[in-house]
């Protein structure tokens, strides 16, 4: 991967959405965001590129 | 152990200068001889240059400062005839156990590189570097080197000329005063030089305070590195514990920013501290205990005229990655052989301002260092601690989430990219280690190492080609160098030349080159042609 993919790339985007809502289910605030940062940690290691991974922060922040 | 801290090491003496009736004038004068004003005393003293080092003490550093001492040093201590004292005595450690929490969450193990002839680092306490380095001095004296090391001799003042600098000195015996045609100020984080010439002094401050105590065990205990993030014994904060010689432990424990100094430091308090980090079953004495705080900061330039501050004086950083005085000991190298050729009107003076240029960099590259490291194990917000919690849930399971875990980076030396002495890369395929800047890694040369082989001025080294004769050179040359040469210094190209400088970082390298195009290179690495 050496470009961020910013067009639809969810196979099941209804499904996936559900096991995201889902995993946070039950939890408090405090481990809703710890889940979120290891979710986080784990998918910027399987970006592994930094240039991706910035422009997927710019992304995140321009909303 | 105690004692080692009160013995007069170069107890005053009075000078012939003290007696003089007009201020005499030395060529170069070195303010501090702690580690880095050492270091200048013996590269200058070892070039024949004539030195004079004054350090108010007469005593090794107090207390525990620096243990961890990178591969780098011990490079520079082999030119200056002390490493193989330094790593006979120093301990070396490969295994590191990393704990969050009341659990262990990984270990690893360094697996260091082979083909050097240095370890990537020893630990020793800084009392014992400092002694070998005075007792090395005192060699170089009895061989005739010109150094002159005079303890009991304050700088109470400090004014800069053009073409000199005038010092006031205190002793027992009264004041006298020196000229210098150059200042070298090591004289550490508060550098009364530094004060005395109204420089700044700007960065960060950490809130925060650390206890280190240095304990010996009575039985047997591994030869490891343990750190801890947060653990039962120091909630919230972190612990460290790791050995040096003489069956000492250090142990560096964070206690935070509002705490009442005296009663942390009391001996019941820290020896309670550590039978919860130790287990109950160990036993040991205290030896030491201090409490310190840190800063990130540097001075704007390193160089002022003829005043040239290295070591603490010029930047101090957290002693996360140990690079204070691994630093302080790059900055003399750096500088001591650009002096020499300029005193030896060799090189123009302006060839000192690449000094400021490369360890200004360098300073940089480790404050930014140490100033992440501080970051992960001190989180300084509710997001940073989240993100830094998971990394470390996530390292017990997961190896990715390891490199993220930073609790100190060892101390590399700085590649001078951009450096106004380095020549453009003109070796296609090159390695990037090797490339302009860096310093020159070493590899198994022939029966012993490569960098034993760099001389004290500039090598210039034929790797499948034979190095040419350019004057101001040195040639090395090899003619069919093996895999480990060729994965250093060649990569895709088939032969290379290397201009190396004194101090061991490449100044150019080429796949072939003319005599005439070596000696504009030559030139631009002294200085001399932009
Ligand atoms: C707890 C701790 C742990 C550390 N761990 C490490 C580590 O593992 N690795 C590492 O590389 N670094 C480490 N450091 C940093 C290291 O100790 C310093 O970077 C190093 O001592 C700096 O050496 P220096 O020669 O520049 O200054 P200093 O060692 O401070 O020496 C300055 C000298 O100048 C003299 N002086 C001062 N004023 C005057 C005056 N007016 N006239 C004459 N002489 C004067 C002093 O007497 C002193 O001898 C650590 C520091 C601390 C506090």
């Amino acid at each position: 991967m050496t470009r961020l993919v910013l067009s639809p790339n969810i196979d099941a985007p209804d499904n996936l959405y559900a096991d995201l809502l889902a995993a946070h289910e039950g939890l408090s605030e405090t481990e809703s965001a710890a889940l979120n940062a290891r979710l986080i940690l784990i998918l910027a290691n399987q970006i592994g590129s930094r240039e991706v991974f910035r422009a997927a922060l710019d992304a995140a922040r321009r909303r | 152990m105690t004692q080692i801290f009160e013995k007069p090491l170069y107890p005053y003496a009075r000078s012939a200068d003290q007696d003089a009736a007009t201020p005499v004038r030395h060529p170069v004068v070195i303010v501090g001889a702690g580690p880095v004003g050492l270091a200048a005393a013996l590269d200058l003293g070892q070039r024949g240059v004539p030195v004079v080092v004054l350090d108010e003490n007469d005593k090794v550093s107090h207390g525990s400062r620096a243990i961890c001492f990178a591969k780098r040093t011990l490079e520079i201590a082999d030119r200056l005839g002390m490493g193989e004292t330094l790593v006979e005595k120093g301990v070396q450690w490969n295994l590191g156990k990393v704990f969050f929490g009341d659990r262990k969450v990984y270990e690893f193990n360094l697996l260091p590189e082979t083909g050097h002839r240095r370890p990537a680092f020893i630990n020793l306490q800084q009392y014992h570097l400092e002694q070998d380095m005075v007792a090395r001095l005192r060699e170089l004296q009895a061989e005739g080197a010109p150094i002159d090391l005079r303890g009991g001799n304050r700088v109470t003042g400090v004014k800069a000329h053009d073409d000199h600098v005038a010092l006031s000195i205190d002793t027992p015996e009264g004041p006298y005063a020196l000229q210098a045609d150059w200042l070298i100020a090591c004289d550490g984080a508060g550098s009364p030089v530094r004060e005395h010439l109204g420089l700044g002094f700007t960065g960060r401050v950490f809130e925060d305070n650390f206890l280190i105590a240095d304990v010996t065990m009575q039985a047997e205990f591994p030869t490891e590195r343990w750190f801890w993030f947060d653990p039962p014994f120091n909630p919230g904060q972190s612990a460290l514990l790791h050995k040096q010689p003489d069956g000492v432990w250090r142990i560096d424990l964070q206690l935070g920013w509002d705490i009442d100094r005296e009663r942390e430091k009391e001996p019941v308090r820290v020896k309670a501290r550590v039978r919860q980090m130790l287990g109950p079953e160990v036993t040991f004495d205290l030896e030491w205990v201090s409490i310190y705080t840190f800063q990130c900061r540097r001075m704007e330039r390193f160089r002022h005229g003829r005043v040239v501050f290295a070591g603490d004086a010029a930047h101090q950083v957290s002693p996360f990655g140990a690079r204070g005085a691994n630093s302080g000991l790059q900055d003399t190298d750096n500088l001591c052989w650009k002096l020499a050729a300029v005193i030896a009107g060799d090189a123009p003076e302006a060839l000192l301002d690449s000094y400021d240029a490369e360890r200004v960099q360098a300073a940089d590259e480790n404050i930014l260092n140490s100033t992440r490291s501080t970051d992960f194990i001190t989180p300084k917000s509710a997001m940073s601690r989240i993100f830094r919690d998971a990394v470390l849930d996530l390292s017990e399971r997961h190896e990715f989430a390891r490199p993220l875990v930073n609790s100190g980076r060892l101390s590399l030396p700085a590649t001078h990219d951009g450096s106004p002495l380095n020549t453009p890369d003109a070796l296609p395929g090159g390695p990037a280690r090797s490339r302009p800047g860096a310093p020159c890694p070493d590899a198994t040369f022939e029966t012993g190492f490569l960098l034993d082989r760099l001389g004290r001025g500039f090598t210039l080294m034929g790797l499948g080609v034979q190095a040419p004769q350019v004057p101001g050179t040195t040639p090395l040359s090899v003619a069919d160098p093996d895999d480990e040469l060729r994965a250093r210094y060649l990569g895709d190209a088939p032969s290379a030349l290397y201009l190396i400088r004194p101090d061991q970082h490449v100044a150019a390298r080429w796949a072939n080159a003319t005599p005439a195009t070596i000696a504009t290179a030559l030139s631009r690495a002294t200085g001399a042609t932009p």
